[in-house]
Order: C-alpha cells, then structure tokens, then sequence
C-alpha cells in the first residue's frame, strides 16, 4: 500500500520536472531583448489605468462558500458509498437522512437567492 | 500480472541484490513514472493535431496537411516555435504566483495518470482512495489558472480568473456526485476494480459489455456536461472567450510558459474522457480482452479517443453560453437532478427486492434525469432560438423603424 503512495510521490515530482525543465530550457534557447514597452502589462494597446487587484463581485464569495459546503459533504459521502453494501438498516436511514438534508439545504439556497446570477 | 511487479521481477532476474529491495522498487517506479510521463506529452501533441483536423473538417478546411503525413508534424513544428521564443516577464506581474501557475497546470493534470487503468495490469497506482484522489487534482488546476489570472496583473486575467473559480467550482459538485454513482454501485473507489466490474459473463465468457452506461446513462450524461465544463471546452469557455476576453488567465504568457497551459488543457480533456471510460464505458473491458490482454489498453485507448472526438465535435459546432445561463445550469439543474439520482439510488439498492428489478429500477431513475435534462436543455435553445428570430425578422425591424407619426401628437 504504501509502496504505491511511493509511486505518486515519483510521478509528482516528474510531473514537476517537466514544466520547469521546458520553461527554463525555452528561457534559455529564446532570444532576450527586455524593452520597457514590451514589458507592459498588456492591455488592448493603451497604458492600464487604475489598479488592477480591485475589489471582487460577492456572488463569487457566495459561490466559493456552497462549493465548500458542498465539497466537505462530497468527503463524507464516499466513505458511506464504499461501505454502503454492508450497512445496518439505521446506518442506511442515517446516510439517506444526510442526502436529504443536503437536497434541503440547497432548496434553501435557492429560495434565499443565493443560486442567481444577475 | 502488474506491470511493477513484472519490473521487479526482471531486475531480480538480472542480478539485483535481495536487500536493495527498496532501491529496485523506486527504480521500477521511477521508470514507470517517466515513461508515462513522457508518453503523455507525446499524446499532447496528437490530440492537438487530432482537434486541428476535426475542427478543421466541420469547418469546412483541410486543416494541416503540409508537414509530415496529414500533417501530423505540425504541432511538433509548434513546440519548437513556442521553444525559441522570447520568454517575456510583465515587470508588473506577481513573480511568484505568475511563475508557478503554469508548473502547477501540469502537474494537476500530470498526476492524474496515476491512477488511469489503461489495462488490466497497466495501472501506475491502483490507490485504495482512486476516485477521491482523482478529485483532490481537480483543485490543483482551479489553483492554477487563479493564480495565472491574479499573478498576471492584467485587468482581462483576472476577470478570466474570476470566472475561473465560479465555474470550476459549480461544475465539480455535479461531476463529482455523478463519479459517486459507480462507486456506490460497487462499493469501491479503486479504478481497476470499478473496471472489473463491468464484465458481463455469458456463461464462462467474459464479454466485457456491462458497461455502467447501459445502467446509470443518467450519471454519465451529468458526469460528461460537467467535464465539459472542468475542460474548459467550447459551450463553457467563458474563461478564455476570445472575444471578450482576448484569451482568458494566459494573456501575460508567452513561449514555453503559454504552451504549458496549452498542454494542460488538451491533456485534461483526455483524462477526463478517460475517466469517464474508467467509470462509465467499461474501461479496458471488451469482448475477449480477458483471453488476449494485448486488446485491453487498445479498447481502452480507442474509446478515450472517441469520447475526445465527440468533445471536439461539440467544440465545433455549440455555441459559448453566457455565464448566468452557465451558472443556473450548474446549480438548478444538474446539482438537484444528481443529488436526486444518488438519493433514489441509495434507497432502490437497500429495497427488500430480486437484484434485478433493483437494476431496473435504477435505470428508470437514470432514464428519468436522462430525459429531464434533453427536455431542459431543449426548451433553453428553442427559447433562444424564438428570440434570435424575432431580434433578426425582418418584419419587426420595419415595425421599430416606422416614423412616428407627427400629427397625432398635437
């Protein structure tokens, strides 16, 4: 068993390897000539204006809160679906039970409006 | 027989010390993990002449056809542009987090090899969490372009990067509740065993045709709008909308940083397509893939392949829907249809019943969000097919355009 997290360890620090090897090896092979102008941020051919990190929607904040939600339920849920076929009958109503309060809370949701996009 | 243990077995052979067994083992897996790796990138360069030629025919073009057969060099003539060019740094940008986005978009979709059953003992890591680590890389490419589109310090990425999280996000909740339907199924979330049990034995053979498909078509029609939309292909690329946004998160990229996520992208499209043959289309499964193992990763290979073309067919031809439109989708309609499915699922295996009007039972569940999610998806481009009509009829332009009658205001 974990002689195969062993196996992921190795390929993670090849998949590592690869994009830093092409990017330095690209930094190196292409030609360099830094230019104030060429170093600009791009941005349709006129100078930027303003600062670019503004402030963000806070329907973006809104959606990252029901992913996470969402999410954390997703982490309870698998272990139930591999164990599921040896449950006990409680068990089986408490997993159902979760569901449902699941299918609740995102009815809540979109009730209270948090599902709009306007 | 695994192809470690096969590895392992040679070096022994060759004269491998017994107490080196550690070092014999991270050779083995060095190797296949470099091989794989490798392969990949290969594959990179296939699947994008591959998306050429397809895109390229329904547009009515030839596509690339001067270098090498049909053109199948082109893209390596690509590479080696996008490797002599200049590697241009905003002076503006976030250095950190602009430098390591496009490493971090490789290797989320890199990893994701670990755990793709090509064969019945091809398998980099049969891993006894395999789908949830599936999951887990899901996030490393959301990390990726919010940290390309925040670290480029360009108005238009980080409104890519914006779009990034919120479609990401509200796509990985129906993707992943659509993955839990096989497991659940099986009880399992190792892949090779998920593919296992998609045989059909007719008496002593195997036929290798139970696909889930034929069961949950539900799970897999929700699991494959949702990867669409996790590969950032055509009816949910807001993220790069050429025309809004120029080109999405990667504006401030150049050369081999640009290719990197270029590569990500066409490479996610892939393994997606792989997992859902993994999950969903029988993996290696085939007929007689059991007798001759020789057919498993070419069943496996030739229906990833398939699914990539039917991805690129839809690039093709959908057009790119508008992001609330995208949003609502996600949220109103996958979300409660699959947390629906798994709900109805849970109960029907749990029914006091023969196994198979259990089976039944589900597939008419599936066949039921199936059907919900045509009809809905029907009625949204009849809808928006009456609205085009009427902005463009002829008649109701010469109804705006009529003078306004001066007499009668007085």
């Amino acid at each position: 068993m974990l002689s195969q997290w062993g196996f992921v360890l190795i390929l993670s620090a090849i998949a590592v390897i690869i994009p830093v090897a092409a990017i330095v090896l690209g930094h190196f092979l292409g030609p360099r000539r830094p230019d104030p102008v060429k170093n600009e941020t791009y941005e349709s051919g006129v100078e930027t204006i303003g600062d670019t990190w503004v402030q963000f929607r806070a329907q973006y904040y809104l959606i990252g809160l029901i992913f996470l939600i969402f999410d954390v339920e997703v982490i309870f849920l698998f272990p139930i679906a591999v164990a599921y076929q040896n449950l006990s009958f409680f068990s089986v109503i408490a997993a159902v039970t979760f569901v449902v309060i699941l299918i609740l809370g995102l009815f809540l949701e979109w009730r209270k409006g948090a599902l709009e996009w306007s | 027989m695994n192809w470690s243990d096969a590895l392992i077995q040679l070096q022994y052979n060759l004269g491998a010390p017994q107490e080196l067994s550690w070092l014999v083992e991270g050779i083995t897996y060095f190797i296949g993990a470099f091989v794989i790796a490798n392969a990949a990138l290969v594959l990179a360069l296939l699947l994008i002449w591959i998306t050429r030629k397809v895109v390229s025919r329904i547009q009515d073009r030839i596509g690339p056809n001067r270098l090498g057969p049909y053109g199948l060099f082109q893209t390596v003539a690509d590479a080696m542009k996008l490797l002599s060019k200049e590697d241009i740094k905003p002076t503006s940008a976030d250095t950190p987090s602009y430098l390591i986005a496009p490493v971090l978009s490789v290797m989320g979709v890199l990893m994701a090899l670990a755990v793709i059953p090509f064969g019945a003992g091809l398998i980099g890591a049969d891993l006894n969490v395999g789908v949830l680590y599936l999951v887990a890389l899901g996030s490393i490419g959301i990390m990726a372009a919010l940290m390309a589109g925040w670290g480029s310090n360009n108005k238009y990425a980080l409104l890519a990067g914006f779009r990034v999280v919120a479609q990401l996000l509200s796509y990985e909740i129906p993707m992943v509740l659509a993955m839990f339907a096989p497991v659940l199924l099986v009880g399992t979330m190792r892949m090779q065993e998920l593919s296992q049990a998609q045989s059909l034995y007719l008496g002593p053979i195997n036929l290798g045709l139970g696909w889930f498909i034929f069961l949950l078509p539900g799970a897999f029609l929700i699991y494959f709008i949702a990867a669409l939309a996790e590969s950032e292909q055509t009816p949910f690329d807001l993220l790069e909308a050429e025309s809004e946004l120029i080109a999405g998160f990667h504006i401030e990229y150049s050369g081999m940083k640009f290719a990197m996520f270029f590569l990500a992208q066409f490479l996610n499209s892939f393994f997606l397509g792989a997992i859902a043959v993994a999950l969903f289309l029988g993996g290696w499964q085939g007929p007689f893939a059991g007798q001759v193992p020789l057919l498993g990763p070419i069943y496996f290979l030739a229906k990833t392949f398939f699914i990539y073309v039917v991805i690129q067919w839809i690039k093709g031809t959908f057009p790119r829907v508008r992001i609330d439109q995208m949003m609502q989708f996600a949220w109103k309609v996958l979300v409660p249809l699959v947390l629906a499915l798994i709900l109805a699922q849970m109960i029907i295996m749990k029914l006091p019943l023969p196994g198979w009007i259990n089976s039944l039972l589900v597939l008419v569940a599936n066949i039921a969000v199936v059907l919900a999610v045509l009809n809905i998806m029907g009625n949204y481009f009849k809808r928006e097919q009456v609205r085009s009509k009427r902005a463009f009829a002829p008649k109701s332009l010469i109804g705006t355009m009529q003078p306004v009658n001066s007499s009668a205001g007085d």
